[in-house]
């Protein structure tokens, strides 16, 4: 079997996709796990799923200990090869402690999953995003967790014909507690989905200068800014949502374009899947030339307004 | 408060260069260091001992001149250092069972704290991992943490939310870059350092099951990054108009 989970049902349709090219090949099933909610099983069988096991526990929140118990249980009655769980920060730690307490191998944030020599084999980006990793799995199961986007969902399919399994699962309760959930400061950005992004670094001198940024990704119909780390993570001018880079986000937008970014490789690690790279920096030897498509050697702060009414005047 | 602080020493990424034929990274006489965010859980170790009073044991899975490594986490403020020797071929799998199995031989500890990720493979699995053999609970990305006489309580970063935890001892976090800024040691404490007490213990004191790795490494290829690296440095109008009719043409103006 394959296992697919997620606690983002988005994500758990992308590995579905993967899940069900991989089933194909080794000629097994693809199993999907909810847990707690029903809504989403007939979703993940039109995704490709053959089997929906909703777990039913009291155990809403996550906890990555009472998670792995609640897989750790389903896996004990379905021998799974290869189990795929979507890459955000809970998914990780979930991965990482099932993987412990199964003795097995695990690999995070696989950008690629492929059969060699009929064994699984995957690949990474490691090094801050300069190499790439190519790893492969002795023994079951292989646990691997999938960021988002990797794959594209398959289109539903209203005639795949799945089973779904409700299932009680008793919880071995972990001695944490939550006692608070906040939402963080956001401006409700996505900059992962985003087809358009202008970001800003460094060579901007106060928080109100970023004007000129949102100016240009008006212009450009993308409207969504993007910032390196300085500006999200020390300066604090934008809200963590528009972080681009290897703790940031990571993006592959049509249009990307770096204001007054010097290009660390951790920035790049974070956009260099974009389709076209534009980069504007006074620094002729700035390392973000050597990622960009196109740069402009000049003053920021005199290429933006320049550049947005160019650009004004070209697309009307 | 007995804590442990499972460090490990990487190449530093901002030195690693590119081999231009191969694209691949030239790690050979890249400078190490300890990764980044261990130094920021180090950082919370000594907060917390300042408080409670206490003892940090920092234990390092690596290669023997690691040793020169720790003494900078000593200098900061550790007060003892565990060296375990690398096996010639390690996983997560592997590395986490010897430190599991080290910090049963320490045998008393109240928190446990590691980075959230190193920063050459960045995968955060160690964490996670030793709490999962240790059988203990996790609080994963910490960014603030708070330590009671009989529990912890920590605010961990998702992105888009963050989520307080509390959990009694024992407990395992892994701190994140942004928590704080770790501090310098002073020369006086570097010089002290030297007669904090280094224990090289071999991984067959330590687990008495043969170690296998689950995942191996086949091989670590280059990023082809191809751009144009079309730069306009002249007259800045003419500057200009030349990006826009070259975005025009690609089709990303819309």
């Amino acid at each position: 079997m394959v296992l697919v989970y997620s606690d983002d049902p988005k994500l758990i349709a992308e590995l579905l996709n993967k899940a069900s090219d991989l089933a194909k090949q080794l000629q097994k099933k693809v199993i999907a796990v909810t847990i707690g909610s029903e809504q989403h099983a007939k979703d993940y069988i039109e995704h490709g799923a053959d089997v929906v096991i909703i777990a039913q526990t009291t155990q809403q929140q996550f906890k990555a200990e009472e998670y792995t118990s609640i897989l750790l249980s389903i896996l004990k009655e379905h021998s799974n090869e290869i189990v795929l769980i979507g890459s955000n920060k809970n998914g990780k730690e979930l991965a990482s402690r099932l993987a412990a307490r199964l003795d097995a191998g695990c690999v995070i944030d696989a950008t690629n999953i492929l059969l060699k020599d009929k064994k699984v084999t995957t690949e990474r980006v490691v090094y801050s995003g300069n190499a790439i990793a190519v790893e492969q799995f002795f023994g079951s199961p292989q646990i691997i967790t999938i960021p988002p986007r990797v794959f594209d969902p398959l289109p539903k399919n209203p005639n795949h014909k799945g089973e779904i399994i409700k299932k009680t699962v008793d919880v071995e309760q972990s001695a944490s507690k939550i006692i608070k959930v906040q939402e963080m400061k956001s401006e409700g950005v996505n900059v992962e989905d985003a087809q358009i992004i202008v970001s800003c670094g460094r060579g901007f001198k106060k928080k109100e200068d970023i004007r000129l940024v949102s100016e240009l990704a008006d212009v450009l119909k993308g409207r969504t800014v993007g910032c390196s780390r300085p500006i999200a993570a020390d300066l604090k001018w934008l809200s963590e949502d528009h972080w681009i880079g290897l703790s940031g986000h990571k993006v592959k937008p049509k249009l990307y374009v770096a204001c007054g970014i010097s290009g660390q490789i951790q920035h790049i690690a974070g956009m260099r899947d974009s389709g076209v790279i534009v980069a504007i920096n006074k620094d002729p030897e700035a390392l973000i030339f050597k990622s960009a498509d196109y740069g402009i050697v000049g003053d920021l702060y005199e290429v933006l307004p320049k550049l947005t009414s160019a650009i004004k005047e070209k697309i009307g | 408060m007995n804590i442990i602080l499972c460090a490990k020493q990487v190449v530093d990424v901002a030195e690693i260069k590119i081999d231009p034929a191969t694209k691949k990274p030239v790690l050979a006489g890249v400078p190490q260091k300890i990764s980044d965010m261990d130094k920021n859980a180090l950082e919370e170790a000594i907060k917390i001992k300042e408080k409670h009073g206490g003892k940090i044991t920092v234990v390092t899975v690596g290669a023997p001149d690691a040793k020169e490594r720790m003494r900078e986490l000593l200098a900061m403020g550790a007060d003892e250092g565990v060296l375990l020797t690398q096996p010639p071929q390690t996983d997560y799998h592997m590395i986490a069972h010897l430190l599991a199995g080290a910090i049963k031989k320490i045998g008393s500890y109240d928190i446990i704290l590691c980075g959230e990720a190193s920063i050459d493979m960045f995968s955060g699995q160690i964490g996670p991992r030793l709490a999962g053999l240790l059988n203990i609970p996790q609080i994963t990305y910490a960014q603030q943490i708070t330590v009671e006489p009989t529990k912890v309580v920590s605010e961990k970063n998702l992105g888009e939310k963050s989520v307080t935890m509390e959990s009694p001892f024992p407990v395992l976090l892994t701190v994140t870059k942004e928590s704080n800024q770790p501090r310098l040691p002073s020369l006086m404490a570097i010089l002290a350092s030297s007669n904090k007490p280094i224990h090289e213990w071999s991984t067959t004191d330590i687990v008495s099951q043969t170690l296998q790795p689950k995942v191996q490494t086949l091989d670590v290829k280059g990023i082809p990054m191809q751009r144009k690296n079309i730069i306009f440095q002249d007259d800045l109008d003419q500057s200009v108009g030349k990006l826009v009719n070259e975005l025009a043409k690609v089709g990303v103006l819309r």
